[in-house]
């Protein structure tokens, strides 16, 4: 079941998240949407008409490049590649989240610490179930 | 056979359905074709998928369109990622709507001008003034029948449309040209400035290309010539910057030229057909201006019309008002109802009464006041000095004026009190226009013989 993930979160994730999966390999947009599904397990759930606008961004600050080619299907369909400094940035990106994601697993860990310590403490209080 | 029947009438509902979704989406200014094709493909294939797994056609559509997501906030995000889509560019647009390239309109204009620059010129060139004579009597036709004829092609008018425009321009240049005015006399000039006005009609069914007898029709030509001044007072302001620094030029390096002379006239005459191309090519990208304009200073000019009514009531001043405040007050009215009309021709119709409304009609009312004074002005210098043909031409264009402010205010403040439907007012004041070209007809066909000629 898709999450309710706040607008900013998702904001600022799709840039790695897009660059990552077009590091796999070039695609196009409901590939990549497909993706991202697959990858978070049906949890994160991307509007689809969203994700052209952020393609669109990343090709103009030169990240991807794009090409119209024949489908299966005959029809025409844009492709995306990344460049070179698509790759540089997102090994960029990495370093940012992984900075913050040590920073967070610190603080879940004291916290989860302190949930435990409280819980000998006050147990005969707390309700069930808490 | 009857299952492939079915099939195939699915496929074509389902293509139905793409094509409108198409077509909304494509309204959006900022999304391009190119990124279109490229949610229209996105679109086909998630279809693809859900019919795949089970869904119907009509399913599968309804939730593939609406995983597209919300029209207005995919819009927002691609306007933010795109913002100069929102500036657009005026000059050379790339798209026209019948196919026509906008190159081909710019070329025509851009000859129009030249050619009616050149009309202004000529006369010069003979040494024959324009404000008198033969040149006096049919620049003006000429550069109002060049105007017809641009949107004549332009609408690709049909052929009977064509001779009918043709035949009036013709008349009224052997009307003007052949009558025995007396040289420097009223009527002349009464005649040569309300034959074009009488001819507005014509320039009007050309732009309305067969809808004149519609509401709608009207209502276009109307917001056309709103928005025609507007881009006319740019074009000439910046053309007359234009000449007056070149004059300014040749003078200082001593030729004795008066570049103004001719070339003042000549960029007026021009100015009017580079407006016209832009006010064409500019279509509906560019918010109107005309209407902007007039609900910013509506509630100004109402307030102006009741300090001047109500000075005009504290002085006593009715019947002794000097020709040249007369004249001004003349000019305020028109201005006025140069607002009123654009005003009907911007709001739209189906929007609840509101504060604007409420502007619009103190307007009328008070303006309605005003022309009654100043009716009451001319009657009482007629009936002094007697019966000359300015005084009667403006005695008759006042009555016009107040039968059409009156029944405008009678209207307008039903519709503020919800009793009137807006559309009946459009209508009214876009069907009594003819009276006034009916009137200029009248000024320019009939005063001339009634008066003597002088």
């Amino acid at each position: 079941m898709a999450m309710d993930i706040n607008k900013d979160l998702i904001a600022a994730s799709s840039t790695p998240i897009v660059l990552a999966i077009l590091s796999e390999g070039d695609s196009y947009g409901y590939a990549i949407l497909q993706r991202v599904r697959e990858l978070s397990g049906g949890r994160v759930e991307w509007t689809d008409g969203m994700l052209y606008p952020v393609l669109h961004r990343l090709e103009r600050l030169g990240y991807v490049e794009a090409r119209w080619e024949s489908s299966e299907t005959g029809r025409r369909r844009k492709y995306y590649q990344i460049t070179r400094e698509g790759q540089d940035q997102l090994t960029e990106e990495r370093r940012q989240w992984q900075a913050v994601d040590a920073t967070l697993r610190g603080l879940w860990q004291a916290f989860d610490a302190s949930l435990s310590s409280s819980d000998t403490v006050t147990g005969a209080v707390a309700p069930h179930g808490a | 056979m009857a299952r492939e029947m079915r099939a195939h009438g699915h496929e074509a509902a389902l293509e139905q359905q793409i094509e409108e979704w198409r077509s909304y989406v494509g309204r959006q200014r900022a999304i391009e074709a190119a990124d279109l094709a490229e949610l229209e493909d996105h679109l086909r294939e998630q279809i693809e998928m859900l019919v795949d797994s089970g869904l119907s056609g009509d399913e599968a559509f309804l939730v593939a369109a609406r995983r597209m997501g919300n029209l207005d906030a995919l819009s927002r995000e691609f306007a933010r990622e795109h913002s100069e889509r929102l500036w657009k560019q005026l000059v050379m647009p790339a798209r026209e709507a019948d196919g026509r390239s906008a190159n081909a309109d710019a070329i025509v204009a851009g000859a129009l001008a030249a050619v009616s620059a050149a009309i202004v010129m000529v006369p010069g060139l003979f040494g024959l003034r324009l404000d008198e004579g033969l040149a006096f009597h049919l620049v003006p036709l000429l550069l109002v029948s060049l105007l017809t004829g641009y949107f004549a092609w332009k609408r690709r008018v049909d052929a009977a449309t064509h001779i009918w425009i043709a035949r009036a321009f013709i008349f009224a240049a052997v009307l003007i040209t052949f009558s025995p005015f007396v040289a420097g006399g009223q009527t002349e000039a009464l005649a040569v400035v309300h034959l074009p006005i009488a001819l507005l009609p014509m320039v009007g069914i050309a732009y309305a290309g067969g809808r004149w007898s519609q509401v709608s029709g009207r209502l276009d030509f109307v917001r056309f010539l709103g928005e025609l001044s507007i881009y006319y007072v740019l074009t000439a302001a910046v053309g007359g910057l234009l000449v007056g620094s070149v004059a300014g030029i040749v003078r200082a390096v001593g030729m004795q030229i008066d570049l103004e002379v001719w070339l003042l006239p000549a960029g007026a005459a021009a100015a009017v057909f580079i407006a016209t191309w832009l006010v064409e090519a500019k279509q509906n990208v560019i918010e109107n201006l005309a209407p902007v304009m007039t609900r910013i200073f509506t509630p100004l000019f109402a307030a102006l019309l009741i300090g001047l009514l109500a000075s005009l009531l504290w002085t006593g001043v009715g019947t002794e008002i000097d020709r040249g405040v007369l004249q001004g007050f003349l000019v305020l009215l028109g201005v006025v109802f140069a607002f009123l009309l654009f005003s009907v021709s911007a709001r739209d119709p189906q929007a609840s009464p509101g504060m604007l409304d409420v502007a619009q009609v103190t307007l009328v009312v008070t303006a309605l006041l005003v022309d009654a004074v100043v009716l009451w002005a001319i009657v009482a210098r007629i009936h002094e000095f007697g019966f000359t043909p300015n005084r009667t031409a403006a005695l008759g264009l006042n009555v016009i004026l107040l039968v059409n402010l009156a029944w405008s205010a009678v209207l307008y403040v039903g519709v503020v009190t919800h009793r009137v439907r807006f559309t009946r007012l459009e209508r009214w004041q876009t069907q009594y226009l003819t009276v006034y070209a009916a009137w200029a007809a009248v000024v320019a066909i009939v005063f001339p013989p009634a008066f003597g000629y002088r």
